[in-house]
């Protein structure tokens, strides 16, 4: 009895959603954004009040001003492109080294065994303990920045994209098998297509992965870049500079994450919409 | 792929001819048994038999799957299986599945002809886990006929689905059959579905042909023509279920 009371009162909200939902909405998300400006308001009082000291931490119109002052004179765009390209070229390198080891290992027995032992257990190190090596081996240009990006961002792409091919349904190939389908054919019509979910997987976390192994890189030791540019602010107490860096990072990592959100949503198209959000 | 040593391709006289096959698995007994059968061109033949008897492995040799180790396979050139899952891939549209691996111009057109003769060209652009499972089974039905073969396997194709698809299924297949007119040979559990079909029944038991008996009641057929009883209790009989 109880249970078909609930339904109607379901049936009559639904009806009514037109015209109160967009109200509502409004509502909840000005209620989602009070919390965070209010917050940010409270810094700020507290830093005009001197309670928090800008030795520790700059306030919120301090970081503006100083944010919209290094866009101008340069120095941002400057070292957000230094920090852009060795992102991006270290993500490039571990893309193709990641994609190349998978296919290796995952469409061959021998390649597994030749491929796969030995980046299970370089895996288990952790990527940043190599700083130190990866230094005395290529210097302090842009070599080792870029291959410590490519270092950590590698293994969540061939992972990722070595199970997908492992999981690919043996009877899609066995279809395509009868179906007369060549080896090349089938690598890209079957096995390509169906491990792309994990794929785009390992390529989310792998973006991750390369902020990260940036950060660390641009503050152990470099003439240019974000990280730089906060290490220096260090050395000047300028708390305001080392909050914009960090303000950059965040925006950067949201960007990326929502990149890899759309080819997935564009890419994976196939799937129902009930399988389509994210999956790790 | 499919051209082991075992098999040659057959003279125009007859489609398929299985000689002396004898399969097993890690050295165990033998699931095929020195197994003879021979298909005419355009026969219609469906292979009954307990589960685990060897059908899906008959077939499996028949379609290249397997390798003929022992004994002597001869079939067309140009087969086609369609197994009890549709098997499509979910990332190419319904019509790219259809003609996959054919790379030819014309071949979206090849694909709606295909998919209009199944019934189906409405969904030529759908994504296939969008189907329904007698439309995907439809979809593999056109993508075995689209290849035109001369000789085409079905493992238990309509297995999956409920009784009134069924049906409809059963009908289409004999439409189709009639009009390409190639060999074909049908793995069902289900006497009444081969008695409907076929025009010649076979079981298969402990790896070999036991009875092969030919369907002579004229077609068009409907289910529970009472010309089937004979022929029924017989196949019953010869898969061990006692009829009164
Ligand atoms: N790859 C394999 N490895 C080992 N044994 C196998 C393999 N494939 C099939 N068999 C065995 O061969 C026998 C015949 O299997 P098959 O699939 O041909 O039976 P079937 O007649 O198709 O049965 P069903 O009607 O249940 O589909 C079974 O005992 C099965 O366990
Ligand atoms: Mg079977």
């Amino acid at each position: 009895m109880s249970d078909a009371i609930t339904l109607t009162g379901l049936y009559k909200t639904a009806e009514s959603r037109g015209k109160t939902q967009s109200l509502r909405a409004l509502v909840s998300s000005i209620r989602r954004y009070m919390s965070p400006v209010a917050l940010v308001c409270l810094w700020q009082v507290a830093c005009s009040l001197g309670v928090l000291s800008t030795r520790l931490v700059a306030s919120p119109i301090q970081i503006v001003v100083t944010g919209w002052t290094l866009v101008h004179d340069g120095t941002l765009p400057f070292n957000l492109g230094v920090s852009l390209l060795r992102a991006g070229s270290g993500l490039g390198v571990a893309i193709t080294l990641g994609v190349v080891l998978a296919l290796i290992s995952g469409l061959s027995r021998i390649g597994e065994d030749v491929v796969d032992a030995p980046l299970q257990v370089l895996r288990t190190l952790p990527a940043l303990a190599l700083v130190p090596l990866f230094i005395l081996w290529f210097g302090i240009g842009e070599t080792p920045k870029i291959l410590l990006v490519a270092l950590g961002a590698t293994f969540p792409i061939y992972l990722n994209l070595h199970k997908g091919i492992r999981s690919i349904d043996p009877k899609l190939v066995e279809m395509a098998s009868t179906l007369g389908l060549s080896r090349w054919q089938t690598i890209r019509d079957v096995f390509l297509p169906g491990a792309l979910p994990d794929f785009l997987t390992g390529l989310r976390y792998a973006v991750g992965v390369s902020w990260l192994m940036l950060v660390v890189a641009e503050q152990v030791n470099a003439e240019s870049g974000i990280g730089h540019m906060m290490m220096d602010a260090q050395d000047f107490l300028r708390t305001d500079i080392i909050l914009v860096g960090l303000l950059v990072y965040g925006v950067l990592g949201l960007i990326s994450d929502q990149i890899v959100r759309f080819l997935e949503s564009t890419l994976l198209a196939w799937r129902p919409d009930g399988r389509k959000g994210r999956k790790a | 792929m499919t051209s082991t040593h075992s098999y040659s391709e057959a003279d125009p006289g007859t489609a398929v001819i299985v000689e002396q096959l004898t399969r097993r698995f890690n050295n165990g007994p033998p699931v095929l048994n020195r197994l003879d059968l021979a298909i005419a061109p355009g026969e219609f033949v469906a292979l009954l038999g307990h589960s685990g008897s060897g059908k899906s492995t008959l077939l499996r040799t028949l379609a290249g799957l397997d390798p003929v180790t022992d004994g002597a396979v001869t079939r067309p050139r140009k087969v086609s299986v369609v197994f009890q899952e549709h098997r499509l891939l979910p990332w190419k549209r319904v019509w790219k599945n259809i003609v996959l691996g054919q790379e030819d111009k014309g071949i979206r057109q090849r694909a709606e002809t295909v998919l209009e003769e199944v019934g189906l060209s409405h969904r030529s652009n759908a994504w296939p886990l969008t189907l329904s499972g007698g439309e995907a089974q439809r979809a593999a039905l056109a993508r075995a006929l689209v290849r035109e073969p001369a000789f085409l396997m079905l493992d238990e194709p309509f297995a999956a689905l409920d009784a009134l698809t069924r049906l409809k299924m059963q009908k289409l297949v004999a439409d189709l059959w009639k009009k390409h007119g190639c060999a074909v040979l049908l793995v069902t559990h289900d006497v009444d579905e081969a008695l409907l079909l076929a025009d010649r029944a076979v079981v298969l038991e402990r790896g070999r042909i036991r009875v092969d008996v030919p369907i002579t009641i004229p077609r068009p057929r409907r289910h529970a023509d009472p010309g089937f009883e004979g022929l029924r209790s017989l196949l019953l009989d010869a898969l061990g279920v006692h009829t009164a």
